[in-house]
């Protein structure tokens, strides 16, 4: 199993390696558009903007292999948001993997943007990418923008209201929260995103 | 919905764990991952860990500890002490912390909020705020608080400073009420409301924990986002578990470890 972690200048690449690591996963680092076509799955980390992200893969030359890539793909945090058409967060471009816009989070009273810390994921439809995990199970969230529900959220989280926090469609892959920080949920969901049938 | 966060914080110095009651007379505590790794199992929500003698001294911490750390955890922690610029804040993120928290470099040059801010996304960006209760009884914030010899007032309100740094970028507020460090009577809740009305993003009490109530007090009554605590934890006064489940008790929503 070749797992290609794609550098897009995300601050938790490190992360998440770390928890490849501890499935007994070692990715590979990289920005090369052959070895990312090559592997089996791709993840897509990002602690960032979602400017800044798409700038990098747009400098790098990778929107169009990652838009045309044939292996599963998970996109993590902003990795998520950019499958989306487009970002409110810098009025940014996406992939335009998935249908929709990613938009901030809205205040209201009691509810904090960053969405920071545990919250839990209900489930919005079947996926294996939820095998194992338990109804309700927390999971740990930093962000300040988020996707909307549409026919390929898998699972919601309530930040004052709903938004997608588990997405597939096929072999896209997303998770808005980091299962790399968020301990046997988030290590079951990476082992469910490399072990299961696409 | 968003569970309150119980944070164990590590004073860090020369790679150990350290604890001073008001800032002074450091106590060893234990080897870092060791206690990492026993706050990951009890269920602790979120780890910060302070490099307390970087800012005084003028260096960066050091960072072979934070890939260790991020090597063993899975769940997410914050490095503090003596990040002065983007870059450095890069190599700490980058060997696996989740958030950097700038106390001393921010109010010395305030910019740095806004440029960690641009790098990474708010989210990534701490403040961390030492605040004291003057003759006046206006709260005003502290620098170098690591060093006592070094530690330098600063004529800027507490709540001046808590709006000033969100209208930068700041992502979270950790305000360390220095009256009630240590003492473990509670933390200090009448400033941590004034804290929260100007706060709109998350606020995490720091000093003064003691007892399981003043956890909960500080969650219902200042409604803050986490609680820190240090000593509590290090000393096994406050098991983790028995914290979340007196929290539950009380309908304070607190993860299910």
């Amino acid at each position: 199993m070749r797992v290609a972690l794609v550098d897009a200048g995300g601050a938790n690449l490190g992360s998440v390696r770390y928890a490849l690591n501890r499935l007994g996963i070692e990715p590979e680092v990289t920005v090369d558009a052959e070895a990312i076509r090559a592997a089996d799955r791709v993840v897509l980390p990002g602690v960032s903007t979602a400017a800044q992200v798409m700038g990098r893969l747009h400098a790098l030359d990778l929107v169009q292999v990652l838009r045309g890539l044939e292996a599963p793909l998970l996109g993590v945090c902003v990795g998520m948001q950019l499958l989306y058409e487009r970002s409110e967060e810098g009025g940014v471009e996406c992939l335009g993997l998935l249908p929709g816009v990613v938009r901030k989070l809205p205040l209201a009273p009691g509810i904090r943007v960053p969405h920071m810390g545990w919250n839990g994921l209900r489930t919005m439809r079947g996926s294996a990418l939820l095998d194992g995990v338990a109804e309700g199970a927390s999971a740990y969230f930093v962000h300040s923008y988020a996707a909307p529900i549409t026919a390929d959220t898998v699972a919601a989280t309530d930040h004052g209201s709903l938004f997608s926090s588990v997405v597939q469609r096929g072999r896209l892959c997303g998770a808005q929260f980091h299962p790399e920080r968020s301990a046997a949920t988030g290590a079951r969901i990476l082992r469910n995103f490399v072990e299961m049938d696409f | 919905m968003l569970s309150r966060r119980i944070i164990p914080c590590l004073d860090v110095r020369d790679g150990r764990v350290v604890k001073g009651v008001r800032f002074r007379d450091h106590v060893d505590m234990g080897d870092i991952v060791e206690l990492a790794l026993r706050y990951r199992d009890e269920g602790a929500d979120e780890l910060v860990f302070y490099d307390i003698g970087a800012s005084p001294e003028g260096r960066s911490v050091d960072h072979a500890w934070v890939e260790r750390v991020a090597r063993l955890i899975d769940i997410p922690f914050c490095v503090a002490g003596g990040i002065r610029d983007v870059e450095t804040a890069r190599r700490v993120l980058h060997a696996g912390a989740d958030k950097v928290s700038i106390n001393s470099p921010a109010l010395e040059r305030p910019a740095l909020i806004a440029e960690l801010a641009d790098a990474f996304g708010v989210q990534c960006v701490v403040v961390g705020i030492d605040s004291i209760r003057e003759a006046d009884g206006q709260w005003r914030v502290r620098t170098n608080t690591g060093d006592p010899d070094r530690t330098r007032a600063l004529p800027v309100r507490t709540l001046d400073w808590i709006v000033e740094a969100q209208h930068l970028g700041a992502g979270e507020i950790v305000l360390n009420c220095m009256d009630s460090d240590g003492v473990r009577r509670g933390y200090d809740i009448a400033q941590l409301r004034q804290a929260r009305d100007l706060c709109h993003v998350p606020l995490v009490a720091s000093g003064g924990a003691g007892e399981p109530v003043h956890f909960a007090e500080a969650f219902e009554q200042a409604d803050v986002d986490g609680a820190l605590a240090a000593s509590v934890f290090h000393s096994g006064a406050i098991p983790i578990p028995g914290l979340k489940r007196f929290l539950r008790e009380r309908d304070i929503e607190v993860r299910n470890a």
